[in-house]
């Protein structure tokens, strides 16, 4: 075992007691099992599969403090926060660290869908069915995430039921000392539901932290979701994500993740596609400077036939950036009909920057079509001379054919009020703007 | 005809065509009845050492084979790649296998063996050629003839085999081997480099380009035995080589290890085409038997300017393992990958390249072509890494997999790495199945749906094909139509 690693199960070893007092009854159950996993298990190397650029001895390696009581660090009140996308009206919930708040918009829209914490959630019976269902404690982080978790949010709508306005959800980082947040999500759509959820990322001060995420999807026959993850965190901000979903028949889910800023980033999308007629988008995004670490690994199973899935990742690397992908899309025996495409375009914009990437197909169908695609290049030197020619200078020419080469990924998001607030984020995070929303005091 | 008995009658003529191609026989399945020394099945040092002996090797190589049999010890068998491998037992092999001669002479050719290398078509007299091709005969353990010799050593090429070269140019072997590919390699790499023995060996010299495609014939007839060989190819300054490698085995129930090791070496403005029409025995159509093909192959532009052209034509063994790579080391060098990998029955194939920019302006270009039948397994693993130092390279990558039956599988697993602003790396990759279109619309102008198959498969081949010499170009077209016949599903 890793001595990184070591440390959080002795953690656990020592305050099982309070950990399980203060945790929704739920997560108590997965939690030895977690453990046991963890006993044998150990983090995989830099530089081993699947791994090639990312070290999770050094990322965990910190002592972080897990806020393992419960107590309430957040010092700002919810007010504060705007994080309002412009004309998008949304039901707005926060996550101070890992402590669940609803804001005073939330809960109006009347709707049969709940958002609410493990704790106090009114549906604890959807809480028990599906905790930790299509996670695999086979991950180690997200063993590592079991075994510590304490609450979550779960969002749950009804069957047939839809979201008159996207859920947004807001991780806020803000703490005295060196943390760790243990943080849960678990979506649950019944049968022909629908809904938009919208999670944003945020730190304040300057301490270090780290987010360890588990982020389980459930998509009933028919169910509708739109899920983008905004990350806009700071350079000494790491963030350990799993996301783990799972589709039933006909069912249309939309992953948008997008890094913006952030300090060092390893995102985990694991897509299980289980039943026929399923439309799956996977989308990222990284812009990355200074000494920035993006890191996504997305594999999507396509375990039935049928189906399309779409698969498109960018990344814009600057200055020291280091920039990770490797994907898998894999279509089991007997799944005919599947048309999925995997692209993975990156540009290099320095000399000291990395790019590694991997996409891979793993095909056990006859009939099927796919492909994939991956590049890592520059921009087009005949497209910039073009521009200047026209009187266009060239950091402005490079602006504009960057936010070109993002456009792919920035139109897939479904939201109109999104897609036009993320092309001027986009804008602004390649101006170098600070990219803080005009109204909110979030500032650095 | 209403549909139903069209439909009807397209999957009869299906069935009877996959039928057809699954009993269609291995063709160079034949056992030769000439006599073989074997030393007895095991591997020690004392192997090694007897090896060695057996050569009369000079102090210098049974160091070497006894270093890399010591690292090979402290290896474990290697797992990772996208095959399934056997444990194999390594001490149920016999090392070392010589076909006798009965005349005592080398030169003269056993009729035994001059036989078998009529059945496979491969002329040992230079009389009876007739394109200019130099060959080196390899069975077993041993390479038992190298025409056109004398012809070569005119120009000053070398072309022997690696055990001659041992004894006549020590210097030139001691210089060059293990330089690419040192025996701390891999496992595989390892226990080539303590038992090889023999191979081909080839030193073009400086502004030679040699006149003659230079072949290698390799050949297992010896049960119980495994073959590991090492094919040492120099290039110095301004020259050109072409050269062939072709291999055939019998027909056995067991596996048999087939673990070679291909360095080379490319000077300043100097240019290899080496090409591979690979037909080791695949096994029966319940995948029993059939050789592990594990090698090694590698090779570096060393010099500004120099070019390394893989071109591989995989159609058997039971299981392949294969990554032919180029260490661009050199500025403005060029490295190509050309592959055609078909995979039949129960075969499984995990091959690809890598392609290693060191040098600034350096080129690469990877076209891979995976055709996957019947129950069987075909992987593409590449890797093009661009060193920091590296600028301006660039690399197009390009693998498509075409399934011919719903339990085969296809794979593509590449790794790309860049390490400066100034590279273009470009990997696409597609799988799918024959277009049915096109199938139609060949039937419907009066082409059978075999033909069609065969048409559409060489075509999708062709990109590859194009670029093998045309000796092989010949052969490898009729191997891949042999194969092909009716696997449409």
């Amino acid at each position: 075992m890793n001595n990184s690693l070591k440390q959080y199960i002795d953690l656990h070893d020592q305050n099982l007691k309070a950990i399980n007092s203060h945790s929704a009854t739920q997560l108590n159950s997965l939690r030895q099992e977690a453990r046991k996993v963890l006993e044998n298990a150990t983090l995989p190397p830099k530089g081993s599969d699947d791994y090639e650029a990312t070290d999770l001895n050094e990322a965990l390696a910190p002592d972080y403090g897990v806020n393992i009581n419960h107590v309430d660090l957040s010092r700002e009140s919810t007010t504060k926060f705007r994080c309002e996308v412009p004309n998008l009206s949304t039901c707005l919930y926060y996550v101070f660290n890992d402590t669940f708040r609803p804001s005073a918009t939330a809960g109006q829209s009347g709707d049969k869908a709940s958002v609410e914490s493990f704790q106090n959630t009114k549906h604890p019976e959807v809480l028990a069915k599906h905790y930790g269902t299509v996670a695999s404690l086979n991950n180690t982080c997200t063993a590592l995430n079991t075994m510590l978790a304490q609450d979550g949010v779960l969002i749950y709508i009804p069957k047939g039921s839809a979201t008159s306005k996207p859920i947004q959800l807001i991780n806020v980082f803000d703490a005295n000392a060196r943390l760790m947040a243990v943080r849960r999500l678990l979506i649950v759509l019944e049968d022909d539901a629908q809904a938009k959820v919208l999670v944003c990322d945020h730190t304040k001060g300057d301490q270090q932290y780290l987010s360890l995420e588990v982020v389980e999807v459930i998509a009933g026959r028919n169910a509708r979701l739109d899920y983008y993850h905004m990350e806009e965190s700071d350079n000494h901000t790491t963030r350990l994500s799993q996301l783990w979903a799972r589709q039933s028949e006909g069912s249309n889910v939309l992953i948008d993740g997008i890094t913006l800023t952030n300090g060092f980033t390893r995102n985990d999308y694991h897509i299980d596609v289980d039943g026929e007629h399923c439309d799956t988008h996977l989308l990222g995004m990284a812009i990355a400077t200074s000494s920035q670490h993006v890191d996504n690994h997305t594999l999507i199973n396509h375990n039935a036939p049928r189906c399309h899935s779409n698969e498109m990742f960018k990344y814009v690397l600057n200055d020291n950036a280091i920039g990770a992908f490797a994907g898998k899309i894999l279509v089991k025996p007997n799944c005919p009909k599947i048309d999925a495409y995997q692209g993975n375009r990156n540009i290099v914009a320095s000399p000291t920057a990395h790019m590694y990437t991997k996409p891979q197909l793993e095909i056990y169908t006859d009939d099927v079509k796919c492909s994939h695609g991956a590049t890592v290049g520059q921009l087009d030197q005949d497209a910039l001379f073009y521009m200047q020619t026209r009187g266009i200078s060239l950091p402005v020419a490079q602006k504009l054919l960057m936010q070109a080469f993002m456009s792919d990924v920035v139109d897939g998001v479904r939201l109109d009020t999104l897609r036009d607030r993320l092309r001027h984020l986009v804008e602004m995070r390649l101006s170098g703007d600070a990219m803080i929303c005009e109204s909110c005091e979030l500032k650095k | 005809m209403n549909e139903n008995n069209i439909n009807n009658k397209k999957k009869q003529d299906e069935e009877s065509i996959i039928n057809q191609a699954a009993s269609e026989e291995y063709r160079y399945g034949f056992v030769s009845d000439f006599e073989t020394d074997v030393i007895p099945k095991g591997l020690d040092e004392n192997v090694v050492r007897r090896i060695s002996q057996l050569k009369n090797e000079p102090e210098w190589l049974l160091e070497f084979r006894l270093k890399a049999f010591r690292h090979w010890q402290t290896l474990p068998l290697p797992k990772w790649g996208k095959v399934n491998m056997p444990d194999i037992d390594f001490q149920a092999i016999s090392y070392y296998a010589a076909p006798q001669t009965k005349t005592g002479d080398k030169k003269e050719i056993d009729p035994e063996l001059k036989k078998t290398f009529d059945k496979l078509g491969i002329p040992l007299e230079e009389q009876k050629r007739l394109s200019g091709m130099a060959v080196d005969a390899v069975v077993d353990s041993v390479s038992v003839h190298t025409s056109y010799r004398e012809r070569l050593a005119e120009l000053g090429v070398i072309f022997c085999s690696i055990s001659e070269a041992v004894k006549d140019y020590p210097d030139l072997v001691r210089k060059y081997i293990g330089s690419v590919v040192p025996y701390t390699d891999n496992f595989f790499a390892a226990l080539n480099s303590a038992v090889f023995s023999d191979g081909s060996f080839v030193y073009i010299p400086k502004g030679v380009r040699c006149p003659m495609e230079l072949s290698s014939y390799f050949r297992i007839n010896a049960a119980q035995t495994g073959q590991f060989e090492r094919t040492l190819i120099v290039a110095d300054d301004d020259s050109y080589v072409s050269y062939l490698e072709g291999c055939t085995a019998p027909m056995r129930d067991e596996n048999q290890l087939h673990a070679a090791i291909v360095e080379i070496i490319v000077e300043e403005r100097a240019e290899v085409k080496y090409s591979t029409v690979q037909n080791w025995y695949p096994g029966d159509k319940d995948g029993k038997g059939g050789i592990y093909n594990l090698v090694t192959k590698r090779g570096i532009c060393r010099g500004d300017h120099s070019k390394l052209s893989w071109t591989q034509v995989e159609t058997g063994s039971a299981i392949t393992w294969k990554y032919p790579s180029t260490i661009l080391k050199g500025n403005n060098t060029v490295g190509e990958f050309y592959s055609v990998a078909l995979t039949r029955n129960y075969q499984m194939a995990d091959t690809g390249t890598k392609m290693i920019h060191l040098g600034k302006n350096s080129r690469s270009t990877i076209v891979s072509k995976g055709i996957s039948a019947g129950h069987s397994e075909n992987s593409y693993r590449g890797m093009v890494k661009v060193a920091p130092a590296a600028t301006n390279s660039r690399n197009y990558t390009q693998c498509d997999s075409l399934l011919l039956s719903d339990t085969s599988g296809a794979h593509t697993f590449p790794v790309i790495e860049v390490g400066n602003d100034s590279s273009i790396v470009e990997h696409e990759a597609t799988t799918s199945k024959i277009n049915e279109d096109q199938i139609f619309y060949c039937n419907q102008r009066g082409i059978s749906t075999e033909d069609a198959v065969g048409l559409i498969v060489n075509g999708y081949a062709r990109d590859v094909m194009k670029k093998l010499p045309m000796e092989f170009a010949v052969e490898a077209q009729r191997l891949l139509s042999v194969s092909l016949e009716g696997s449409v599903g």
